[in-house]
């Protein structure tokens, strides 16, 4: 129980700092250490092929494709604006109103504090891949589809443009 | 033949459908002969329905026939059918319109021939008979309401048939105006006659009004009111100025819709209507008094006028006078006969002065004209026979019908009858005043239209030869008993206005005062011609254009400044109130409700625009907020 | 190790996710590096993610699970289309700051 706790802190800390550093390189790394963080989590509930797709796909991919943007784009603590402090000011306090909302919202749902693990047979790598191409078989053909456009997409966009004459 | 007095109306509707729908293509004569050949059939089925009635009259009966051609609508407990009463009323005023007619349209092929305009002239007068006729042959309120309508607008389209002149337009559209301010009187008197009655049929609506008392509040009203349409359609006081205007029309227009025919529809409906009078005394008296005024004023307008047709015009309006005076005494069949034979002389006197200023090229003021009477022997002559004729100088027509009304006004109140004696003075003085500057003396034109000066064309000539013999003879349809006739025009309306006279005071005039008042107009008559004589033809020194008048004359001169009054009292106002409307309530008001919607939508717009400011991070920034209200919303409400 | 997180109430979770969220929120908000901005956007989804097992845990039902492997292929394309993006809009305005990408005002 007091792992769940302290790895929570860590999330929390280290999303923080995310958001919160200037340099964005920085970011990228706390970034990295946060989805650490949530593999674990996902390994508490019993998901170990979720803790695993978490890692490869996010850490090992999105993580590498903001570093070669960012690398690519040149970017530095000094080409860094920042908003004005009454934007940020105002972002925050509509950040905090979210938060008060959910809370609020918790508090009124009266939702039992139940306790969790019923069958710690779901996470499993045979089960989930059983339920995968048995009732969302579909959804999953069609998400093959939903990456090539996406590749199709990102080549393209990224082709330079003809000269034109 | 009565079964056929559907094709009476239906002809003159169709000849108004050929030339006005073909009036680019066919040709003028095309044009005359379908314009006349219709009337002239309608004339003859009149003569044989007349025939008809007169044969069942001399057997003794009513000869009251009611046709129905067909159900027209219903609505509640109205019951409306298109349906024609023929009887020894409509029958009279059905020969009148259609032979009247028939001799005006003859007479319009030869004055309108040079024309652009001649097939639209001819099928607006076709239109204007059809109206007519439906109005004389109605059997209830709303068909001859239909009529009375109908012949407002003829008269409209053929005062300003010369449109292109705006003053010419405006007559027109002053002559409607004043028609429509009667119309609704009549509309007002016919809901009237429902709501009371619940019939607007005259058989219907006649025999319930017999059975009310004299004097009965619903009977006052609807009398009063049928009197004010009468004013205007009759051109009494004070709806009377735009029949003088209506002289802008071309002069067939004056002589057959002015004179002989619309003029006397007032006095026909009250003539249908008498029930409905008789049992209202006070109106009885009111219709004799604005007659006789009426009669007087325009006789004294008709005194100074130079223009030929605005003395004709005034005449008219003063001989109306006299027939409402004769409807306001109870004299019904005397009112009937000076509407027949007024029809006859004023015709002939408008078609003669129409004669004259086609020879003048349009030259319509008699302080141009003189001598003419050696180059228009036939217009000099019938027109002689015309003035002598309005005159009342017996044996013409008008001594016959003039001095019955006289004698019916001396038997009601001796003012009354003093009146229109004042009026015959005048009557004959004005007229022989015209006869005299136009015909006699020498010519004080110009070198260019006396060389013009040509007598008409026979088209033109006949009808006026035709109607000066009416003139002579007409008189003889109702000698009184005083002079060793029977009196069988009287005879013959006898059942149309029996009610009445068994209702109304007996009649009773011994002969010996008939004679005097008799001696009385005839004097007056002959010695005012005199005076004319002496002061036109023998006294050859004119009045100049630029004459010093003495203050009646100025008055008569500029028509009692009627026109200006009217101006002054009822223009100018609603003239002020519609600008009024117009500036400040639609203007400013509704307009600028409307424009202001659209302003205001358009400032939001403009206000609302500034949201877009392409920040992306504002508008997550407003997603953000949204998505709190969503769930709140959500908490407090679910 | 699983007996120990068999007492951590529901809600708990909840509130943890929220905060996430709420941080990757804020994250959008006060940025004006498009890439942080895209960062904070993925962040987001983690903690719909991790709820969404939370669940599935809670009901027993496996559908949750399979939702988030979607929910995660869904967020690589996402990432990748996005980042091409911004690579084109950098070669043609030399700029990823978000305020000064304001051509789509009226």
């Amino acid at each position: 129980m007091t792992i769940f706790y302290f790895v929570a802190f860590l999330s929390l800390f280290f999303a923080v700092m995310t958001i919160v550093s200037k340099n964005p390189v920085h970011s990228v790394l706390y970034l990295v250490v946060t989805f650490f963080t949530f593999s674990i989590h996902y390994i508490l509930l019993n998901a170990q092929f979720l803790a695993v797709v978490n890692f490869i796909i996010y850490m090992g991919a999105i993580i590498v494709l903001f570093l070669f943007v960012l690398m690519l784009l040149n970017m530095n603590k000094d080409s860094e604006p920042l908003k004005s402090v009454l934007v940020k000011v105002m972002g925050v306090i509509a950040g905090m109103c979210l938060v008060v909302t959910l809370v609020a919202s918790l508090k009124f749902m009266h939702t039992s504090p139940a306790l969790e693990i019923t069958n710690p047979e779901i996470g499993l790598v045979k089960n989930l891949g059983r339920v995968l191409f048995k009732e969302f078989l579909l959804p999953f053909e069609l998400s093959s589809l939903l990456l090539l456009t996406a590749m199709v997409g990102a080549v393209l966009l990224g082709k330079k443009d003809k000269k034109k004459i | 033949m009565l079964d056929l007095i559907w094709l009476i109306p239906l002809l003159p509707l169709i000849g108004f459908l050929i030339n006005g729908l073909a009036r680019n293509v066919i040709a003028k004569n095309v044009a005359a002969f379908v314009g006349c050949g219709v009337i002239l059939f309608s004339f003859i089925i009149s003569c044989l329905v007349f025939n008809d009635v007169y044969d069942a009259r001399q057997l003794g009966e009513p000869a009251s026939f009611t046709i129905p051609i067909f159900d027209w609508f219903k609505a509640g407990s109205l019951e409306v059918s298109l349906s024609f009463l023929v009887d020894p009323l409509s029958s009279v005023m059905l020969l009148i319109v259609t032979g009247i007619g028939f001799l005006i349209h003859v007479y319009s092929v030869g004055y309108m021939k040079s024309d652009e305009g001649f097939n639209k002239f001819f099928s607006y007068l076709n239109l204007f008979i059809f109206f007519m006729l439906l109005l004389v042959l109605g059997s209830n309120y709303l068909v001859m309401f239909i009529g009375w309508e109908g012949v407002g607008l003829c008269s409209y389209l053929l005062i300003g048939f010369w449109y292109k002149n705006s003053s010419y337009a405006s007559a027109g559209k002053k002559a409607f105006v004043m028609n429509r301010i009667g119309d609704l009187s009549f509309l007002i008197a016919v809901f009237l006659m429902f709501f009371s009655f619940g019939t607007i049929e005259f058989d219907g609506v006649f025999s319930q009004a017999a059975g009310s008392m004299a004097g009965d509040t619903t009977l006052v009203l609807i009398s009063l009111l049928l009197f004010i349409a009468a004013t205007g359609k009759s051109a009494q006081i004070p709806l009377f100025t735009w029949l003088p205007d209506a002289m802008a029309g071309p002069t067939p227009v004056s002589a057959l819709i002015h004179a002989a025919t619309m003029v006397t529809a007032g006095v026909y409906m009250i003539a249908r209507s008498n029930i409905i009078f008789t049992l209202s005394p006070v109106i009885m008296d009111l219709v004799a008094i604005i007659g006789l005024a009426t009669a007087l004023i325009a006789a004294a307008i008709a005194l100074t006028q130079n223009d030929i047709k605005k003395v004709l015009a005034y005449s008219t309006v003063s001989q109306l006078g006299y027939m409402f005076l004769a409807l306001g005494v109870g004299a019904f069949t005397g009112a009937l006969f000076h509407v027949i034979t007024h029809a006859f002389f004023k015709a002939l006197l408008f078609l003669g002065a129409g004669s004259v200023i086609h020879a003048m090229s349009g030259e319509q003021d008699m302080r141009s004209m003189g001598g003419l009477s050696k180059k228009l022997p036939i217009t000099f002559l019938t027109m002689l026979v015309g003035t002598i004729a309005i005159s009342g100088i017996p044996p013409f027509s008008g001594f016959f019908s003039k001095d019955e009304i006289l004698a019916h006004a001396f038997v009601e109140n001796k003012l009354l009858w003093v009146g229109g004696l004042l009026a015959a003075f005048f009557t004959a003085y004005y007229m022989f005043r015209l006869l005299f500057l136009t015909f006699s003396g020498k010519f004080r034109g110009t070198l260019d239209q006396e060389k013009h000066l040509h007598e008409s064309p026979g088209s033109m000539t006949i009808p006026l030869i035709v109607l000066a013999v009416l003139s002579v003879v007409g008189g003889f349809l109702n000698v009184p008993a005083a002079l060793g006739g029977s009196a069988s025009l009287a005879g013959f309306l006898a059942p149309v206005f029996a009610e009445s006279t068994a209702l109304a005071a007996p009649f009773h005039l011994d002969h010996s005062t008939e004679f005097m008042l008799m001696a009385a107009s005839v004097i007056a008559a002959i010695s005012m011609a005199v005076v004319a004589y002496i002061r036109f033809v023998k006294n050859t020194q004119l009045p100049a254009i630029n004459q010093q008048r003495s203050f009646l004359s100025n008055l008569s001169y500029h028509k009692f400044y009627v026109d200006e009054i009217y101006d002054y009292l009822i223009v100018k106002p609603l003239n002020a109130l519609s600008v009024f409307f117009y500036r400040i309530i639609d203007k400013n008001g509704i307009d600028a409700l409307v424009n202001g919607v659209g302003k205001g939508i358009n400032e939001s717009g403009k206000g609302i625009r500034l949201l877009q400011s392409g920040n992306v991070g504002f508008y997550i920034f407003l997603m953000v907020l949204g998505a709190v209200a969503l769930l709140l919303y959500g908490i407090y409400t679910v | 190790m699983f007996e120990s997180i068999q007492s951590v109430p529901l809600n708990h979770y909840i509130l943890f996710c929220s905060l996430i969220f709420s941080i990757g929120v804020i994250g959008v908000l006060i940025r004006r590096n498009v890439i942080v901005i895209m960062m904070s956007i993925e962040l987001m989804l983690n903690s719909v993610n991790l709820l969404l097992v939370v669940f599935s845990v809670f009901h027993g039902d496996a559908s949750g699970q399979v939702f988030v492997f979607f929910v995660m292929a869904l967020a690589a394309a996402e990432v990748a289309v996005g980042l091409a993006i911004i690579m084109m809009v950098y070669r043609n305005t030399r700029s990823i700051d978000i305020d000064i990408l304001n051509k789509l005002r009226w």
